[in-house]
């Protein structure tokens, strides 16, 4: 059996720092294909093959287009603020590069000196690093639309800081069902908790994953949530003054808050690293040992980490965050953009109230099964996923019922034009009985 | 014929549903996303099918002995609405007419095909052929030894009687 000890803080720099550069490269690696995936899955969408002449199937499209990015000439507008137009690119990048470090993305590797836990940095706050930082990518978007001395981006700025906030709190409202019942805000423990729990937190946290997902969608500028960008209305929107790489960096900057958001649904809500079914890839700290559980009399039993697993779980991770990648791709290329007010109306007068009135509800029947003294576990677990789906279900039928997103003629006015201009025909034709409506 | 108009059948108002028409919408791209066949033609190995009466890149015919057929009557650069056949005509020993220069600036041709109409001998033609880069402008001006070479199908010209070439 492996020795489990933890690392010394000579091999802690080491391998942090082993460890920043690789998921720096592979998150890059996977930002630039995803942009290929985005071009073929659209393609296909649409009956059509996508870039597939730059090497086999396209897979050297991406670093051709890095080329090509990297080598083009770089316009800076005349009359733009110099200063803020440089470092909006830059300040839209950053946060959405460092996001990444605290996903847990494999259950831990034994090496030689010591066990290594598979995230970057595993720091106390977790989840909540990630939306502070997420916030900040915001004030790059805004900055450039307003240093480009351009009416579209500067819309488009406006725009991007309106919908942030608005679905920052729908966002940070849903995460705190999930962290109710994970007791922490780590993400290792999150992963932990479902694995203790039997059930990934989609079940008993269904309306919760739907509103992450869709505040997620909108955090992530993506379609159908694209306001700031929104090309039939403002060009490009934020970033219609920009070329060659600085556009770039946007786009990177775009697609790693989708990887980030994909990795987080999957964390959240479906058990991170967790092999489905399989109990033998539980791993968590407790105390200083590598424990994968606890038996019937409280008593901690260790864990076995090996490169397997590692191997397994971080193959189960990868999967998940693909899915969601592919979801993201797959509803923009579903989905009309909303209009604006459509947007602020979804985001203020629907999630925010439905997503803290689901907080009441899950706190509260998560405070009746703590006080009739239910053992956290799969019971548990399955109460709270029959409270949810109920409540999902009213909540879809709610919203079902053509109240919420209302289309032109769900409008009342107009709703009532075309109900009278219908009756007066109808009338017409009653009074008209040969058929010669004129 | 005209074009077809499908109208759409929408539901009352408070009757429409955006939870199942998104999902709808979402079995609709993925069946798309799956589908094998695609429209798309991959250019260079796959070849459009011309249509018989494209127009396209000129050709002159020529008479077995490899004479131009053109007799220089100067109906084609008159018709021309883009002024870009060059022609000087001139005369041999027999009193035959032939042409001196014939040149057609295909950067100024907007392929009308009215040349090949008012040919009197079935000269001129515009061609099914498409694919006429250069590396250079000066190269676009095909003169007659050029357009002699061309060997590629020539257009078939708009029948009145039979309208649709059917």
């Amino acid at each position: 059996m492996h020795e489990m000890n933890q690392l010394t803080t000579f091999w802690f720099w080491v391998i942090g720092g082993v460890k920043v550069l690789a998921v720096f490269t592979v998150v890059m690696a996977a930002v630039a294909y995803m942009t290929l995936a985005e071009r073929r899955v659209s393609a296909f969408i649409q009956d059509r093959l996508g870039p597939n002449r730059v090497g086999p199937f396209g897979l050297l499209q991406p670093i051709a287009d890095g080329l090509k990015n990297i080598i083009k000439e770089e316009t800076m507008p005349g009359t733009s603020a110099k200063f803020y137009f440089v470092l909006g690119p830059a300040l839209a990048i950053m946060p959405a590069v460092v996001t990444f470090a605290v996903i847990p993305f494999a259950a831990p590797l034994p090496t030689p000196v010591g066990t290594v836990d598979m995230i970057v940095a595993d720091v106390p706050i977790g989840i909540l690093y990630i939306l502070a930082l997420s916030s900040l990518a915001v004030y790059g978007i805004v900055l450039a639309g307003w240093a480009s001395n351009n009416k579209y981006a500067f819309l488009g700025g406006l725009r991007a800081s309106a919908q942030m906030i608005s679905y920052e709190v729908a966002l940070g409202l849903s995460v705190i069902a999930v962290l109710l019942l994970a007791g922490n805000v780590t993400l290792t423990e999150m992963v932990w908790q479902q694995q203790q729990l039997g059930l990934w937190f989609v079940f008993p946290l269904s309306l919760a994953f739907i509103f992450f997902v869709i505040s997620a969608l909108a955090e992530t500028n993506r379609l159908p949530f694209d306001m700031p960008e929104a090309e039939s209305e403002l060009i490009t929107g934020y970033h219609t003054e920009y070329s060659a790489m600085k556009f770039s960096m946007f786009f990177i900057a775009e697609y790693s808050h989708v990887l980030t958001a994909s990795a987080l649904m999957a964390t959240l809500f479906f058990g991170g690293w967790d092999i489905p079914v399989w109990t033998g890839d539980d791993m968590f700290w407790h105390e200083g040992a590598l424990i994968r559980g606890f038996d019937d009399a409280g008593a901690p039993i260790p864990a076995t980490p090996s490169i397997l697993i590692t191997l397994l779980t971080l193959g189960a991770f990868c999967t998940k965050t693909a899915f969601f990648v592919f979801l993201y791709i797959w509803i923009r290329w579903t989905l009309p953009r909303f209009r604006y007010d459509q947007v602020m109306h979804l985001g203020w007068k629907v999630l925010l109230p439905a997503a803290l009135g689901y907080i009441v509800l899950i706190a509260g029947t998560m405070l009746v099964l703590d006080q009739l003294g239910v053992p956290f576990g799969l019971l548990y677990g399955l109460v709270l996923t029959g409270v949810s789906g109920v409540t999902t279900i009213a909540f879809l039928f709610f919203i079902d019922r053509d109240r919420v997103i209302a289309g032109a003629h769900g409008m009342g006015a107009v709703a009532r034009r075309r109900e009278a201009s219908r009756a007066l025909l109808a009338r017409r034709a009653a009074a008209n009985p040969d058929g010669s409506v004129s | 014929m005209a074009i077809s108009v499908k109208v759409m059948r929408r539901p009352e108002a408070g009757r429409t549903s955006y939870m199942r028409a998104t999902l709808k919408g979402m079995s609709l791209t993925f069946k798309h996303l799956l589908r094998v066949k695609k429209v798309t033609l991959e250019y260079p190995e796959d070849q459009p099918d011309l249509h018989p009466r494209w127009r396209g890149t000129h050709r002159m015919e020529v008479h077995a002995d490899g004479r131009p057929k053109c007799v220089a009557c100067g109906l084609c650069p008159t018709v021309c609405p883009a002024n870009c056949i060059r022609l000087v005509g001139g005369e041999d020993d027999q009193g035959n007419r032939y042409p001196i220069v014939y040149e057609i600036d295909e950067f100024r041709c907007i392929f009308c095909g009215m040349c090949q109409e008012v040919c009197p001998v079935e000269a001129i033609h515009v061609g099914q052929h498409f694919e006429n880069a250069e590396y250079t402008r000066d190269r676009f001006v095909y003169d007659l030894d050029r357009l002699m070479e061309q060997d590629h199908p020539t257009t078939l010209l708009w029948d009145p009687s039979d309208p649709r070439s059917e």
